[in-house]
């Protein structure tokens, strides 16, 4: 069984005189007990996807469901069964974290005793702050307040909308820790982020950019697709490497990768010595074939279709 | 980038109450470095920048930002540096050429200096046929790049940027960061916080805040040997998971 699917939907939104297809014919289905995951930047269709399948928003065309059940038809059972952690914090701030976990305890009709093994080791971080109000926590502490909500009654599927946005690398870290265990007990999640490092972590990954869906598989399986070699270059001088590496005519891309430039070029049958030549004014170069990794692959994929990162509206 | 230096503080404190946000900071820093200011949420690096752009006042310490002390001279603090975050950038509700000729009028140029450097700006981003547009219309990574050209529109000597790359796409990210080689290169000193372990390693140096103190300051290459630490990631987790305190 899937415990979502989606099939051709689309969702537009009116600006002015500009129609502007926020979601643009998706479909994908997310497995019993998968960590799924939705990689894209803001504004590529996230969130509308999001508030589809949690029913607090209408597509225009296809449908959708939720453990078989209709986003449209059967919006009240969907409701009971669903964890929802919107993008922006939406508790209540002028609760204390207790009070913010019992009210939603309370609508869902269970109690926080009842289903407190499933949150023990996020609530444990966050009860020596239990009387304070939620709107005076620490983002981190916001966001596992959030999630403890999130998941008091027990949802069979779990939907975060960038819980990881604005956090730092070892907050970061900690929540993917504790996605893991949720996966482990059973729990379907469906998680968006726009960091790239963060798709490896997940089971299979949908690239998003624009309303459209680039590719859908597992991590592995995107990374051995990437169709060109890659190349980690440095050198001292980043800075003119870069702008040199980008001169070279048979380069067809180059970006910075943190510490290296990667570098893919537009014949994989090449002589690295004529690059090497053409660079012969660099000190230190290095240059390494390296395997791709997520980002590479969104980069390529970007560049290749029609939905270039730099269109504006007409 | 030279030995001139623009950027100085001198156990550089602000306390509010009892807790110190930031303490006792002291650092340098040179015309034209691009300088990467990590740490955790919460690790104090808001209220350092506050203080540093004039807009909040040490509890002790000293810092002189651009030549002007930051207790004395804070009006001409801010006509010296630009400023740009990701939650606050440019007016939404104002055409591109609105936001460019407010935020000029604002750092003091004149009219026909405003007329020239906009189509040149204009131009230079190619956006000469959405000049009328609003801002609000434009997609984010655009609203980025604009607001980054606004915040150094009048040649400050130092631009401060506060996670300027968060949630754009990863093309965009590094065209950004072409932008940010080229301000530098012209010798505008950039001073920027990021989430992006990999933009680290874009800095000529960076320092880790952990709890409100500096706790490692040094290139990139330096940090990763001083560390024994494949990546600016790795150098940040053995850090910053020492912090004791949220934000």
């Amino acid at each position: 069984m899937n415990t979502i699917e989606l099939k051709n939907i689309v969702k537009t939104y009116s600006a002015k005189k500009n129609k502007i297809a926020a979601v643009d014919d998706v479909s994908f289905s997310v497995k019993e007990g998968e960590l799924f995951g939705l990689i894209g930047p803001d504004g590529a269709g996230k969130s509308s996807i999001f508030r589809i399948l949690t029913t607090l928003l209408l597509a225009d065309r296809g449908s959708a469901s939720v453990m078989e059940l209709d986003v449209v038809k059967d919006y009240k059972e969907i409701r009971k069964i669903v964890g929802y952690m919107p993008g922006r914090f939406s508790l209540y701030q002028d609760l204390t974290v207790e009070e913010n976990l019992e009210f939603f305890a309370t609508i869902f009709n269970t109690t926080i005793q009842a289903n407190y093994n499933l949150i023990e080791d996020i609530y444990v971080q966050l009860e020596p702050f239990k009387n304070r109000r939620a709107g005076k926590l620490s983002g981190g502490m916001k966001q596992k307040l959030a999630l403890s909500c999130a998941l008091i009654h027990k949802p069979k599927v779990l939907f975060l909308d960038e819980p990881t946005t604005g956090v730092d690398p070892v907050s970061r870290t900690e929540f993917w820790e504790m996605l893991k265990r949720l996966k482990e007990q059973g729990i379907s999640i469906l998680v968006s982020t726009p960091y790239m490092d963060e798709a490896k972590l997940c089971d299979r990954i949908a690239l998003i950019q624009n309303g459209k869906i680039l590719e859908i598989d597992t991590p592995h399986n995107i990374v051995n697709r990437f169709a060109n070699n890659l190349y980690a270059v440095r050198s001292e001088n980043m800075y003119e490497l870069l702008t040199d590496l980008r001169s070279f005519p048979k380069t067809k891309s180059c970006f910075a990768f943190g510490d290296k430039h990667h570098l893919v070029l537009n014949d994989d049958n090449f002589d690295l010595n004529e690059l090497k030549t053409y660079l012969q004014n660099q000190t230190n170069l290095e240059i390494k074939k390296i395997e791709p990794g997520i980002e590479d692959c969104f980069m390529s994929l970007i560049a290749k279709s029609n939905t270039t990162p730099e269109k504006l509206p007409a | 980038m030279n030995n001139e230096i623009v950027i100085k503080t001198d156990k550089l404190t602000k306390k509010f109450g009892d807790f110190i946000a930031a303490n006792e900071l002291t650092f340098e820093i040179y015309r034209g470095e691009i300088f990467g200011f990590l740490g955790a949420n919460g690790a104090g690096k808001t209220t350092a920048m506050k203080m540093l752009i004039g807009i909040s006042k040490p509890s002790s310490g000293d810092a002189n930002i651009a030549g002007f002390d930051v207790y004395k001279d804070t009006e001409n603090i801010k006509r010296s540096i630009g400023y740009m975050s990701q939650k606050f950038s440019l007016y939404e509700d104002l055409t591109v050429k609105e936001n460019i000729t407010l935020f000029g009028g604002i750092y003091g140029l004149n009219d026909d200096e405003i007329e020239t450097k906009c189509n040149e700006l204009l131009e230079k981003l190619n956006l000469q046929n959405d000049a009328n547009k609003l801002v609000g219309s434009l997609p984010l990574g655009w609203k980025q790049k604009l607001a980054f050209s606004t915040a150094i529109f009048h040649t400050p000597k130092i631009v401060f940027l506060d996670e300027p790359t968060g949630g754009v796409d990863p093309i965009t990210r590094r065209q950004f960061w072409d932008m940010i080689y080229e301000a530098a290169h012209n010798g505008i000193t950039v001073f920027v916080t990021t989430h992006y372990m990999d933009e680290a390693e874009y800095c000529d140096r960076v320092s880790i805040m952990v709890d409100g103190v500096i706790k490692a300051l040094d290139s990139p290459a330096e940090l990763k040997k001083q560390f024994n630490a494949k990546s600016m990631d790795d150098v940040f987790l053995m850090l910053a998971r020492s912090a004791k305190r949220g934000d």
